[in-house]
């Protein structure tokens, strides 16, 4: 290719980067609804979604577990100093179980799972990649989408919302031995006030972002992991990029699931 | 069937400004054993994918039995890759499953053949290539690297293909365990009558288990003729490549 006068560069070198970044983004679009695809029509195997969600749900619950009793803790007692300067201590266990379930319980979970569970997801696919395991799997006549990607993206969709579950009450939990044990809240009054102020509607859309966020975990894991390049080098950056964009788009999702759901009133 | 169970004609492939293959044509014919020789770099590797549909020609075509599979669909390819084993460079064994799982992999997930079955039918394949029971419950990450090319071996072969791919069979492993690779490879070829393309650095290896062999340069197949007559080709790539010698057309892939 000729290169062009100096002063056109810089426009060449914008044009590079907005077809590479466009071709990027057409790439993951294109994966993405193929192993969607794959999620949602036959043939499944049950045996390998079963196995995957023994992986990333059972497998994550003890990090997940810790990560919400430290988060419900630290959260009661900044609520705590907060509502003091206004003499609103007595709301503590209201923002606390508000917060875990609408907020902090799914976005925790993401983002721990977007650690450990996508980058591990790309990692393992990248080492079959380089290793020949995924061209193994194709000249067998199995689909890497139906067997590698569509079990994981399942799982992690059916495992998220439990995991978060399990995080809300962990880390209300939390939230209650902090209260109770250090800032001299009563236990039954803790209690009936976590539970008088919480909707089923705080629940469920931690629920929804649960299972939006595993989906992103999931495929950004087989995505990178797909496409990883040869040698130790080039699956450790599957597993690095992996992880950096599930953990950005976590967040980003959230916000766009925060917004529709106070647009709908949930 | 074809005369041919396997042509390629004119195959062209580039990654960006690199022309790898630059109008490859070979052809096996069932039953026989063809062996392409070349040095690193040569595009044995990608021409060995485009023939498996792993990667897909920018020219020329690819007919299996008689029909053009060159840009064939998820069923007709499906078809022809139940007619197809392959043994890979590295084995490529999956390791989440133990090695009678990776060798009925095929049956169990594909042909849905009962577990049990599928089990005794793997347990079977792998006695063939000398490898006991006790090693089908192991992972592959417990097995040396000259059983994990039986294994892959076992698992090429358990379907009982038309055609066989060997990707460098014997890299890797010291003279002794090649040798007995090349020789099962032989045994087990001859009792399935499967045509087989090899890939190979491996002059030993090529000589033992070849009837023809073919030398890719440069993305071309530059000779072609009996393995007897590889020695005595008169061609000078050849001839140099045969003999290991760092002087001569072909230059050092460094």
């Amino acid at each position: 290719m000729t290169k062009p006068p100096l002063l056109l560069r810089p426009f060449q070198l914008v044009g590079k980067a907005t077809i590479g970044a466009l071709r990027g983004l057409g790439n993951l679009a294109i994966f993405c609804g193929s192993v969607i695809w794959a999620a949602l029509t036959p043939r499944w195997y049950l045996g390998e979604i079963g196995r995957q969600m023994l992986r990333i749900g059972f497998y994550s619950l003890p990090v997940v577990g810790l990560a919400a009793v430290f988060i419900g803790a630290a959260l009661a007692l900044n609520i705590y100093v907060g509502g003091a300067r206004f003499n609103a201590e007595q709301f503590v266990p209201t923002i606390v179980v508000l917060g875990i379930t609408r907020e902090l319980g799914p976005v925790i979970t993401g983002l721990m799972l977007a650690g450990r569970v996508s980058a591990g997801i790309a990692a393992e696919v990248g080492a079959m990649r380089v290793t020949e395991q995924i061209d193994a799997l194709t000249t067998l006549s199995a689909s890497p989408k139906r067997y590698l990607y569509a079990p994981r993206l399942i799982a992690a969709i059916l495992t998220l919302p439990l995991l978060v579950v399990i995080a809300d009450i962990i880390g209300v939990a939390g939230g209650w031995l902090v209260g109770v044990g250090s800032l001299g809240f009563d236990s039954t009054v803790y209690l009936r006030n976590t539970l008088d102020f919480l909707r089923i509607e705080d629940v469920s859309a931690g629920l929804i972002k649960a299972s939006v966020f595993g989906a992103v975990i999931a495929l950004m894991g087989c995505y990178q992991g797909d496409r990883s390049q040869a040698g130790a080098t080039g699956v450790g950056r599957a597993a690095t990029l992996s992880m950096v964009s599930a953990a950005v788009l976590v967040l980003a999702f959230n916000y766009i699931l925060s917004t529709i759901f106070v647009g709908l009133g949930l | 069937m074809s005369d041919k169970i396997l042509e390629l004609k004119g195959v062209e492939k580039r990654f960006g400004a690199n022309h790898v293959l630059r109008g490859v044509d070979l052809d096996v014919a069932p039953g026989t054993s063809l062996v392409v020789i070349g040095g690193s770099g040569s595009g044995k590797s990608v021409m060995l994918k485009n023939a498996l549909g792993l990667m897909t020609p920018d020219a020329g075509s690819i007919m299996f039995d008689g029909a053009d599979v060159t840009h064939a669909k998820d069923k007709t390819r499906d078809a022809m890759r139940a007619r197809i084993g392959m043994l890979f460079q590295s084995a490529a064994l999956f390791d989440s499953l133990s090695v009678w799982e990776n060798v009925a992999f095929r049956l169990i997930h594909i042909d849905r053949m009962k577990r049990k079955a599928a089990k005794e039918l793997a347990i079977e394949t792998l006695r063939k290539v000398r490898l006991g029971p006790d090693t089908a419950m192991l992972r592959p990450a417990e097995i040396s690297g000259g059983m994990q090319k039986r294994v892959g071996l076992a698992r090429a072969i358990v379907s009982q293909p038309d055609l066989i791919f060997f990707d460098e069979p014997t890299t890797g492993l010291d003279p002794i365990t090649a040798d007995a690779i090349n020789d099962l490879i032989l045994e087990q070829v001859e009792a399935l009558g499967a045509a087989t393309i090899s890939i190979t650095h491996d002059m030993p290896s090529a000589r033992k288990i070849a009837d023809e062999i073919a030398m890719l340069f440069e993305g071309k197949i530059i000779w072609r003729g009996p393995a007897a007559e590889v020695d005595s080709s008169g061609n000078a790539y050849v001839e140099q490549f045969v003999q290991g010698l760092a002087e001569g057309p072909i230059q050092p892939g460094f």
